[in-house]
């Protein structure tokens, strides 16, 4: 459509000055919107696009293939001498330096050299020029940082199929190497391809094990010898166990023979102190505690059934999950049950009645740890189901202290071998707990989320600093301390001594208490009997206590009978 | 030469030395009170931190220049003497 404008103009009116005015908005055209088009259009679905103006990029990413080093020395050999003189020759090289010791020059440094050397010789011995003249004593750190812990490495298992770590065992020279024993403890889970081995890793290289030890069924437990530190001793998934050299390589030594094994996986195992330096003991569910000599691995030397009812019978041994033992004591030792009891034994008794010393009956899980406190043997540590619990050894009935119930399974735990107020604990959803008993008893002073999946073994060691724990996808995850939680305070000792005591008192004075109730409630029963003269029949059969419930039923409901048919007579009455 | 050597027998004889070993500017032991093997390794490493002890010092002001070398360590105190040509070192246990 054309938007026309007309305008005429008179021809006389041509070349007349143009006089300009304002004159307000005129509507020239109006073109209304046209409805019967919309139908050729459709409404687009809105979005919202975003735009930019820039150039278009993308991300790559890109990881550098890992730098194999290895570390290895050099070996210098003599060398500065010159061509002609072959420094093999005893000849040639005395005969170079007598030539040099004629030399001018030689003889003015070394006199000058000499003499200043001398005055420093004799500066030396007449002073100690290093001396530590302000000595401030122990700088006690009281900075009072949290604490705190930091990852150092994490080992991972390098095999395919991941297995857990179920045992792990620093060296007990200073600590370089930690031993971990790799195994599949979910029933049924272990496929041919997994692999049995278990390894020996340099703490400082956590790509490649250091050792890999070969065994004929994969290791649950793994212990270095404390005195001897190339050998090692394991007890694998079949039962067996097998002793290792490091020096003499991957494959067992020896292994003990099948038959005279235990016949369930060997859960835990010990090295004893002995003058030979070659004796551990095992402990399994099947029900028994072995000793072995590891000289001799066919046979145990000793056996040990552990039945509640001190017969020996196997049918009812409790099976046995922890085992600890302490040199200081070494006639004792103790187990924990798969069925929650901790049992003492005495290894020196003559019959096997005596040998199992007492029980003690706290968890109603497996008993997953066992340890002694290392500074104070009467009082020991047990983490099973969801708790953790102090025992003293007097009190049988009771644990004299117990953590609360935490919110998943505990797995494993272990006191500080520095501070005897501090103990670790790995649960099955990845964290680890340390406790300082004397700082806070209602929760772990630390608690640290070492990985995703659930935390199997923990290991401390010795120097208190750095801890090891194995995770269910094998990896094994070393920590260090912070100096707080690993320096003994002052007075810790005899404070936790005094806390000890007073739990251990309070424990008592309440068994006391329970026991004087349970005697007079014996004693108001007994009386009440010969009282009513057999009409409390305490021991009726259940079919006479079935007849009297009935009479009781029946003399009810008649009596509301009764009662029911006299209201309505009076009912009707009053109407 | 006699004087070399009563220079030598007079600091043996002072309290607490243990061994001195004269070696030249190319690393080679030229006088020695130890056995072989600790005197080739004396001598191929102190030489290497000798030179580089004096070049540090050299680099912060060339007019400086290397005189003594002192090495105190947990057993013993190492001292190095050097020269143009020479190196003296005498290892000692001071006795306090």
């Amino acid at each position: 459509m054309e938007i026309v404008h007309v305008y005429t103009k008179l021809h006389s009116e041509f070349g007349r000055q143009c006089l300009f005015s304002d004159r307000p908005a005129e509507l020239l055209v109006d073109v209304p919107a046209d409805q019967s088009l919309a139908s050729q259009f459709t409404q687009r679905t809105r979005r919202d696009q975003s735009l930019q103006a820039s150039r278009d990029m993308s991300e790559h990413r890109v990881n550098t293939k890992r730098f194999e080093s290895e570390s290895c020395g050099l070996n210098h050999e003599e060398g500065g001498w010159p061509k002609d003189v072959n420094h093999q020759v005893m000849e040639q090289t005395i005969r170079f330096r007598k030539k040099v010791e004629k030399d001018e020059s030689y003889i003015n440094s070394i006199l000058q050299l000499g003499s200043v050397m001398e005055h420093c010789i004799r500066q030396n011995n007449a002073v100690d020029i290093y001396q530590d003249c302000f000595e401030d004593g122990e700088m006690p750190e009281e900075h009072q940082e949290p604490p705190s812990a930091k990852t150092i490495n994490v080992f991972r298992d390098p095999n395919e199929l991941k297995r857990t770590v179920t045992g792990l065992s620093w060296h007990p020279d200073g600590g370089e190497k930690l031993a971990a024993a790799y195994s599949c403890l979910e029933f049924q889970k272990t496929s041919r391809d997994m692999s049995l081995d278990s390894y020996i890793w340099d703490i400082e290289n956590p790509n490649r094990p250091e050792l890999s030890l070969k065994p004929a069924s994969p290791l649950v437990c793994l212990e270095y010898n404390p005195k001897d530190c190339h050998s090692l001793v394991g007890g694998s998934y079949n039962g067996q166990i097998a002793y290792w050299d490091s020096r003499r390589g991957s494959q067992p030594v020896e292994t003990s023979s099948v038959e005279h094994s235990h016949r369930d996986p060997v859960y835990k195992i010990i090295w004893l102190q002995s003058k030979t330096g070659t004796d551990t003991f095992s402990a399994s569910t099947d029900g028994q505690v072995l000793w072995w000599d590891v000289r001799k691995l066919s046979e145990p030397t000793e056996r040990l059934v552990l039945d509640p009812s001190r017969e020996g019978n196997p049918e009812r041994a409790l099976g046995a999950i922890s085992l600890d033992f302490e040199s200081t004591m070494p006639t004792k030792f103790m187990v924990g049950t798969e069925q929650g009891l901790v049992v003492s034994c005495n290894r020196k008794a003559k019959t096997p009645t005596e040998k199992v010393v007492c029980t003690y009956d706290g968890h109603q899980g497996p008993v997953y740890a066992l340890q002694r406190n290392p500074f104070f043997p009467k009082n020991f540590l047990t983490v099973g189901d969801w708790t953790a619990r102090i025992w003293s050894e007097d009190i049988k009935e009771s644990s004299i202290m117990w953590t609360k119930y935490q919110m998943s399974y505990l797995m494993d735990a272990c006191w500080s071998p520095v501070r005897p107020s501090v103990f670790f604990t790995v649960k099955m959803d990845g964290v680890l707990d340390m406790w300082d008993i004397l700082f806070k008893q209602n929760d772990p002073t630390l608690s640290l989320k070492v990985c995703d999946e659930a935390l199997y073994s923990l290991r401390l060691q010795d120097n208190g600093r750095l801890v090891a724990c194995g995770s269910q996808q094998g990896e094994a995850t070393l920590l260090e301390i912070s100096s707080g939680l690993s320096t003994l305070q002052k007075n810790e000792k005899s404070l936790l001594a005094a806390m000890f005591e007073r739990e251990t008192k309070r424990e008592k004075i309440l068994e006391a208490r329970q026991r004087e109730i349970r005697l007079k409630e014996r004693s108001r029963s007994e009386q009440s009997r010969s009282e009513d003269g057999g009409r409390e029949d305490i021991d009726q059969s259940p079919l006479q206590l079935m007849a009297r419930a009935e009479e009781d039923f029946y003399v009810l409901t008649e009596t509301e009978k009764k009662g029911k048919e006299r209201e309505d007579q009076d009912l009707s009455s009053e109407l | 030469m006699a004087e070399v050597e009563e220079t030598l027998k007079r600091i043996q004889s002072q309290n607490g030395v243990q061994g001195i070993i004269i070696i030249n500017s190319e690393g080679i032991p030229i006088k020695t009170t130890l056995d072989n093997a600790s005197t080739v390794q004396y001598a191929g490493l102190i030489h290497q931190l000798v030179m580089k002890a004096r070049s540090t010092v050299r680099d912060i002001d060339p007019q400086n220049d290397l005189t003594f070398l002192r090495i105190r360590s947990k057993k013993n105190e190492i001292m190095i003497a050097p020269d143009k040509d020479y190196f003296l070192i005498v290892i000692q246990n001071p006795s306090d």
